[in-house]
């Protein structure tokens, strides 16, 4: 008996959310496949330079935004049903908020594609950031709008769970995994309204010509309110795995219970006030707000160190109850030859590279150095692109046979998943870091300029493009396997007889956890609170002039 | 609620990690004199749709009343104006001023190898001062992506020493 058995409504909710997810990771990779190739010049034969930024729209789109929200609902609801023992309440509304956000997925892939075939007068070349006045079809916004506003029902649907188990059980502690479930989505509802007032008020009215003006400055600051918090939509999922789930594939327990839950309380507090730090070079918005964005931006680093902190004390507990021992040999003992323990491993060591180009992205100071060079995409490739995107699938490995009750095919393929992933991305990241530094911008389909070139600090500029080329070809040969591995799972794996899908408690378990912590309209109280404080005085400055003004015409892309 | 006392000092060395990080960049811009573009830095506003009645009409190096340089610069698909084309000439060791906005759409000004890096805001003026410490040729390109042609936006700043500075190509007040 396992998910499947259990929770069979809810394993076919998961299953379909995966699916769409796959069918995105796997059109947004190709695409990165071609960009990677294109701009650095080794291979032009698929694409030309103009409709490199139909294949970047999609890229960002199909992987930032598809991709990351239809796994994080698959892996949730999964999540919900086993923590809460429970199906979905109403299926009627579960399938109406993941037909919402495939609609919307849908209509934003047509806007997206429809740029690559001439003549048809629909395109939507403006980047997954679509700052206003380049302007996409009508499509475009329409569809983005219904994935956030599917996305907002499956919050509530988890709650409807979360709140029927709450009548029998008036007095426990929220599951672990519960109550990262809500507190993720919470942030998420809170920082979504940005990007919701911006497409649904300004965009799509626009796009559809009711309105001629917009004033740019105002949609780019609503973007990053739910811009930078997005990221810890993405990140906190993976949160979740790193959690409650490696500390068992490494054989051991997780370390604390209540540092698990502090933590996402302080993303919930945190990762919304901070969005001006995507503006620290924009003209029209004061440097009281910059500084104020430095320093709440350097204090959410301190959640993800404590992550560091509990995440390797659970791996060093599983390796000692494997046998490890010493100070450092004890990694020796963790099951590196199983696929989910490896990527999510190895996706937690490139986090921690990550986050430290993450803090030079922080630090306003040297952020004019970087800002907008290439160095941007190699951070967030190391820590959306493999942080997120490499557990996602490592922990795909192991959620398979509990959703479909067959045994991983090609266990070897699986392997070599991860360490490819990691390898690739080493270059990859390597040469778009140091790339960043010589100056290249990002968001360029082509590697150099007619009028000057680029001095690299060290190396040299070609070395950098080989590494990005060969590192974004190995990339693509990763996501086939995983895509091989998971069809020939879901068609052709062999019945498995036994699911190892136990989760053990945590070493300090909730019976030591403050019920503070799980005080959820507390918690949100104050996040609400932080908000408002950081964003009206900012907002107000921009609306005082009028919300259209000074405003300019649409260039339509 | 136990926290491991091992937790406890990775907690502390966070904390005091992060209170150096923020301290280090406070210096910088409150001691030292680092700054960037915003809107208590002088730029101000400026009706995009109708630049012909600002100094933006004609782009170009003027010289300000304390003997200073400043550049009313234009970013727009898919060139700077000045600095396209033909390249802005400006002197070595001495402080201009820049002064960029755009009548289009969102733009990017970054001189390569530099830490010269500002959005470009249709409606906002970026205003920031540099000094070119070093005569030579610096790149000028558009770091934020601006449509079909954004990869062939590109200028070209000549810095000469300050004697063979020609102060004839100046725009008039």
């Amino acid at each position: 008996m396992t998910f499947v058995d259990t929770y069979p409504k809810a394993t076919r909710i998961v299953k379909a959310t995966f699916i769409v997810a796959f069918v995105a990771l796997g059109l947004g990779g190709l695409f990165g496949f071609i960009q990677a190739l294109h701009r650095t010049d080794t291979f032009r034969g698929i694409i030309d330079s103009t409709q490199y930024y139909d294949l970047l729209t999609g890229h960002g789109v199909l992987l930032a935004l598809v991709f990351t929200t239809f796994f994080i609902a698959g892996l949730y609801q999964w999540g919900i049903s086993r923590s809460l023992d429970r199906e979905p309440e109403d299926l009627r509304f579960s399938w109406g908020w993941f037909w919402t956000m495939t609609v919307g997925t849908i209509l934003a892939s047509i806007a997206i594609l429809g740029g690559l075939v001439p003549g048809d007068g629909i395109s939507a070349a403006v980047l997954f950031t679509f700052y206003p006045p380049l302007q996409a079809h009508p499509l475009f916004y329409i569809g983005a709008a219904l994935l956030v506003v599917g996305s907002w029902g499956a919050t509530l649907d988890w709650f409807f769970s979360f709140w029927k188990w709450r009548e029998d059980h008036p007095d426990d502690h929220i599951p672990l995994q519960v109550h990262m479930v809500l507190f993720t989505m919470l942030m998420w509802v809170l920082a979504s309204l940005g990007i919701a007032i911006e497409v649904v008020a300004l965009l799509i009215p626009w796009s559809l010509g009711l309105i001629t003006n917009i004033d740019p400055l105002l949609p780019r600051t609503l973007f990053w309110y739910t811009g930078h918090a997005i990221v810890y939509f993405w990140l906190l999922p993976a949160y979740f795995v790193w959690y409650t789930i490696l500390p068992k594939l490494s054989g051991g327990r997780l370390f604390s219970d209540s540092l698990a839950r502090i933590v996402f309380v302080i993303f919930l507090l945190m990762s919304t006030p901070i969005g001006f730090h995507h503006q620290y070079l924009d003209p029209g918005i004061g440097m009281g707000y910059k500084l104020w964005a430095v320093v709440a931006t350097l204090l959410i680093l301190l959640p993800s160190l404590m992550t560091a902190f509990t995440v390797v004390a659970s791996m060093e507990h599983g390796a000692r109850q494997r046998g490890g021992s010493g100070y450092f040999a004890w990694m020796g003992a963790l099951p590196w030859g199983q696929p989910a323990f490896a990527g999510c491993a190895l996706a937690g060591i490139m986090f921690a590279a990550g986050g430290f180009s993450g803090m030079i992205n922080a630090s306003l100071n040297i952020d004019t150095l970087v800002h907008n060079t290439i160095w941007i995409p190699g951070h967030f490739h190391l820590t959306v692109g493999t942080a997120v995107a490499l557990t996602f699938m490592a922990i795909t490995f192991w959620l398979l046979p509990q959703l479909t009750g067959r045994k991983l095919k090609f266990p070897k393929m699986a392997l070599a998943q991860p360490y490819s992933w990691f390898i690739g991305m080493v270059l990859m990241s390597n040469g778009m870091h140091r790339a960043g530094l010589a100056g290249i911008p990002r968001r360029t389909a082509e590697p150099g300029y007619s009028g000057f070139s680029f001095e690299a600090p060290f190396g040299s500029i070609m070395e950098m493009k080989i590494q990005i080329a060969l590192g974004g070809t190995i990339l693509f040969v990763s996501l086939l396997l995983f895509l091989i591995v998971v069809v020939g799972t879901w068609w052709a794996g062999a019945p498995a007889e036994t699911v190892d899908d136990a989760i053990p408690p945590a070493l300090s378990g909730p019976e030591h956890t403050p019920k503070i912590l799980d005080n959820i309209k507390l918690w949100l109280g104050i996040a609400v609170v932080l908000v408002i404080l950081a964003y009206t005085l900012p907002l107000a400055d921009m609306l005082a002039d009028g919300i259209f003004q000074p405003g300019v015409p649409p260039s339509p892309m | 609620m136990h926290i491991h006392r091992f937790e406890k000092l990775w907690i502390g060395l966070s904390l005091f990690l992060i209170a150096a990080f923020i301290s280090i960049v406070m210096y910088g811009f409150t001691v030292l004199d680092l700054t960037v573009p915003g809107s208590d830095r002088g730029g101000g506003t400026v009706d995009a749709m109708n630049l012909a009645e600002t100094p933006f009409a004609t782009p170009g190096v003027r010289k300000t009343e304390d003997g200073e340089y400043e550049v009313y610069m234009l970013a727009r698909q898919y060139f700077f104006q000045p600095g396209s084309g033909q390249s802005l000439t400006l002197p070595a060791e001495t402080r201009v001023t820049f002064k960029v906005t755009s009548p289009d759409v969102i733009h990017g000004f970054q001189v390569a190898g530099t830490n010269i890096n500002s959005m470009v805001i249709p409606g906002q003026i970026s205003r920031f001062t540099t000094v070119f410490s070093d005569p030579g040729e610096y790149g000028i390109l558009c770091n934020e992506y601006c449509g079909a042609a954004h990869h062939t936006m590109e200028g070209l700043i000549e810095v000469v020493p300050p004697s063979e500075f020609d102060e004839s190509n100046l725009i008039e007040q």
